[in-house]
């Protein structure tokens, strides 16, 4: 597996970021609120109130700003592929820096993979994509006690027809802060 | 007329759990050489009778092994003097009698035995006291099966055992219980968020499974009888894909808490984490040998999806596929002779099966996305999820490829199945 900082300059970036601006138009999909027994984190209700953990809710508000960087939440990967794409580097900079600077928020990085094969396979692959953004963030100032990378294997597509442009978007890490998992 | 008609149309639907949607059963294929057996109307009382002994048939003519030969309408009592010459010139190998007795206040004795038509002799006799609530005829008339397919076939009968599943619908996932023939389904968890990979844990009682409840795979057991269930694994990371060990105490899990996706075992209570195995890559789909000796599982260590198996107390790791680039989630025979499993083939994903000691190879299925395969606990079925336009339905196929059959729920998806134990 190729180091996930090694950020390839292709040529394909172009094709690419074409899907990436369809989806960068949209917005994430609302999450929802878990409908089982428990939270599983306590510190969540707090983060959501802002300041009673020293988390300041100004700096959470860029976060929902369509004009910062912040508010780009998600990464797209090739078929088969594990590595951030060199075109991603200003968003992962841009998050890794606000981590650094905010020491109370945490991150879930929450990876994905299409549809194709076995569930848990893909969970694993799913995982490898959360875990090599969780990487880029680590060795761009994020630490290893705000950033949690798990995978929702292919159980969340945001598009489900057997179509190739459809995988490429579920082939995919969203990106959610305190308070929002 | 119209009343009967209307509480035998109940008690052939069987219990039903509130908007649980019932599973029908298509029978696409069976075997080659399958033994003609007549089942005529039991004796005695009729509504009962005639509800139990078409859950009968039903059970023995889909399991594909039977040819049903045309009773006629009389009934035959249980001891009643057999025409077998009759019965011969009809084809018939073997034939029930039977007879429903009531004993008063809703109870009712079934005794039924099974003849060999061309021996003219008695195979053997059973007799189950009961009441003709829907769920207890069903469960006699599945017990009745039981003994007679494993009197004509050698096997144990799996009409009494129960199978689990998850079928979404539109954001809901609801993770259900029924018996093998697809009645009575139960809703054991609904969720909004994803359930994945429920496994039986090996005394029937409870069911492990991964749901995505708080934004993150997190495996959980569920005590069926209680309905009460626990987090058993909830590691930093994902933690996914659980399989019971054979004395039902600790469990194989995947977690990536140290990075990867990589192999541990736990008590089901999620003490005693203990690390299986190490490797850069994708360990995942662990799955114990019936005796406990080897964890199965899938790693792509080899550059692509294998499956690989290591001694369960440490040592060596061998592996077991070699022939494609993608060969997943390996489920042993009860027997630990055979493997199941998913092989990818041009693009199409089917069931497999090895038989381990001679690495002979078959494809199952002729479908093209298989996933999830379970044994029956005789072996001789394998339940698993496939795709029959667009939608997710489930399939069982016998483990020499002759008998097919299919699964569905009206207007939703189902999938992960998880065929359970027998009952004791």
């Amino acid at each position: 597996m190729s180091s996930p900082l090694s950020f390839r300059s292709l040529s394909s970036i172009l094709v690419l970021a074409a899907v990436l601006a369809a989806c960068s138009s949209q917005p994430p999909a609302p999450e929802q609120l878990p409908s089982g027994v428990e939270n599983r984190d306590p510190n969540a209700v707090a983060g959501r109130v802002g300041n009673s953990d020293g988390i300041d809710p100004l700096s959470m508000a860029a976060l929902k700003d369509p004009r910062s960087p912040l508010s780009k939440r998600e990464i797209f990967f090739d078929y088969d592929s594990y590595v951030v794409r060199d075109e991603y580097r200003p968003l992962v900079t841009a998050h890794a820096k606000f981590l650094a600077a905010n020491a109370k928020v945490k991150m879930l990085v929450q990876g994905n993979a299409d549809d194709r094969g076995s569930r848990e396979y893909n969970l694993a692959l799913g995982q490898k994509r959360a875990e090599a953004l969780k990487k880029a963030l680590l060795l761009l100032g994020g630490r290893e006690d705000q950033i949690e990378s798990v995978s929702l294997g292919e159980e969340k597509p945001r598009c489900e027809d057997q179509t190739e442009s459809c995988w490429a978007q579920n082939r995919r890490d969203d990106i959610l802060y305190t308070g929002e998992f | 007329m119209k009343s009967i008609k209307s509480l035998l149309a109940a008690l052939l639907v069987g219990v039903s759990a509130g908007a649980s949607a019932q599973l029908s059963i298509e029978i696409t294929g069976a075997g080659a050489n399958r033994i003609p057996l007549a089942i005529p109307a039991f004796d005695g009382e009729r509504i009962v009778s005639t509800a139990l002994v078409s859950v009968v048939r039903s059970d023995l003519e889909r399991s594909g092994f039977f040819r049903m030969v045309d009773p006629g309408t009389a009934p035959i009592g249980e001891s009643a003097a057999v025409a077998y010459g009759d019965w011969r010139s009809k084809g018939t190998d073997a034939l029930v009698t039977g007879s429903v007795l009531p004993l008063g206040e809703g109870r009712y004795d079934t005794r039924f035995r099974l003849h060999d038509v061309p021996k003219q002799a008695l195979l053997t006799t059973g007799g189950f006291a009961h009441t003709s609530t829907p769920y207890q005829l069903r469960a006699t008339a599945h017990r009745i099966a039981d003994v007679i397919y494993e009197k004509l076939t050698g096997d144990r009968g799996v009409f009494s055992t129960r199978i689990a599943y998850v079928v979404k619908s539109t954001g809901r996932f609801e993770l259900q219980i029924a018996d093998a023939d697809g009645a009575n389904p139960q809703t054991a968890l609904a969720s909004r968020e994803p359930i994945i990979s429920p496994t039986w844990s090996p005394d029937g009682g409870k069911l492990a499974y991964v749901s995505f409840e708080s934004k993150k795979p997190v495996v959980y057991v569920h005590d069926l009888a209680t309905g009460r269930r626990h987090v058993a694994a909830n590691f930093k990371g994902s933690n996914s894909a659980p399989a019971w060990a054979p004395d039902g105490k600790r469990l194989a899990v995947v977690l990536t808490k140290d990075g990867g996706s990589q192999l541990y075992t736990l008590n089901i209570d999620g003490s005693g984490l203990q690390r299986i195995g190490s490797s850069g890559g994708i360990d995942t789909e662990p799955q114990f040998s019936p005796d406990g000796q080897w964890i199965y599982f899938t790693s792509d260590r080899g550059g692509s999806p294998q499956i690989y198996r290591t001694a369960a107390n440490g040592g060596e790791t061998q592996r077991v596929t070699f022939n494609g680039s993608y060969n997943v989630t390996a489920r042993l025979s009860p027997d630990g002779k055979n493997m199941a499993y998913i092989a990818r083939d041009g693009g199409r994903f089917q069931v497999a099966l090895m038989d381990l000691a001679t690495k002979q190879t078959q494809i199952l299925t002729d479908s093209a996305r298989d996933e999830s395969p379970s044994f029956a606990p005789n072996g001789r079925m394998i339940l698993y999820a496939t795709e029959v336009g667009g939608r997710g339905v489930l399939a069982a196929v016998s483990s020499d490829g002759r008998v097919k059959q299919r699964l569905s729920v009206q207007a939703a998806d189902i999938r992960e199945p998880s065929w359970g134990p027998f009952i004791k």
